[in-house]
């Protein structure tokens, strides 16, 4: 099973890396872009019978930071 | 007896050896070397030190994955018995990413590392690593890192300011830490992290010697014969 967590900073929390990658687009002339938040996208490629309450503690237990960080677990097909 | 600590080396720890030089010159005591994939730690230790340095080449967060590896587990085992534990730089970030501190450490809001001296101001010197400061001394510590602004939600940073949790605070702006704090204790007090390197400011030629009143304080703090 392909899983894909994506992991985001939370809402308040100031991103430098953010904000540094939308003074570059807007140095390349980029008009319009409004805010740049950066995440992290980790895919994984687990057993079929991992649970979902077995994905959600990977992700609480060392994929995210929950001082700093949510996380959203995707399912590929 | 005499005393006895432990300074962790993880891989790509670089501040290890400079820690154990520090103890050993300060304290006069024994410092084991203690490698990251050991399961225990040596017996009988007053003083467990991270040190600082880039672990696991800050792969996911920093400090994350050096906050999974065994021998943090035998570390977080002995700060809840009460064990002294002091994480320097790379070592505060283990220390929050492990939970026995609160908070997290985020790239500096200014993007750039930062590698300079920085006056700090002793928040607290009732804690067993500041006894030997005085209250709203400013002191001369150098900083080195890219990931040490400090985040914790409102509620906990008024909680840690109201059990006078916050050791140093930096003098100036320097990376954009919430209300400027550079170390925290935690709640039983036997637990300080701090982004500024007090064991490279221990003699003249360090240009300066205002770190050495930290390990003086653990030592006279913890009545252990030096």
């Amino acid at each position: 099973m392909k899983i894909r967590v994506h992991v985001s900073l939370k809402n308040g929390v100031l991103d430098p890396q953010g904000r540094a990658i939308h003074h570059a687009l807007e140095g390349l002339g980029f008009e319009g872009v409004n805010d740049v938040r950066a995440g992290r996208l980790i895919e994984m490629d687990v057993a079929d019978s991992t649970t979902d309450a077995a994905l959600e503690d990977m992700c609480r237990k060392l994929l995210a930071n929950q001082v700093i960080e949510n996380f959203r677990i995707e399912k590929v097909a | 007896m005499a005393f006895t600590a432990a300074v962790i080396t993880f891989p790509d720890s670089n501040c290890d050896r400079d820690m154990a030089v520090a103890i050993e010159k300060i304290t006069g005591g024994t410092v084991h070397r203690v490698w990251h994939g050991d399961a225990e730690l040596p017996t009988g230790l007053d003083f467990i030190a991270l040190p600082g340095g880039f672990s696991y080449g800050d792969y996911l967060r920093s400090g994350a994955m050096a906050a999974r590896s065994p021998v943090m587990q035998a570390v977080v085992a002995a700060a809840n018995r009460g064990v002294t534990v002091l994480g320097v730089c790379n070592g505060f970030q283990v220390l929050t990413e492990a939970g026995l501190l609160p908070g997290a450490l985020m790239r500096n809001a200014g993007i750039r590392f930062v590698c300079r001296d920085v006056p700090l101001v002793v928040e607290n010197n009732q804690s067993l690593f500041t006894a030997r400061y005085t209250a709203g001394q400013r002191i001369m510590i150098p900083v080195a890192h890219h990931d040490g602004n400090y985040f914790a939600d409102a509620e906990t940073l008024d909680r840690l300011e109201g059990e006078g949790r916050i050791a140093f605070r930096y003098a100036e702006p320097v990376n954009g830490s919430q209300r400027d704090i550079a170390g925290v204790l935690n709640d039983a007090g036997n637990v300080l992290g701090m982004m500024p390197h007090p064991e490279r400011m221990i003699e003249p030629a360090h240009g300066g010697s205002d770190g050495r009143a930290l390990f003086e304080s653990v030592l006279a703090g913890l009545g252990v014969a030096a």
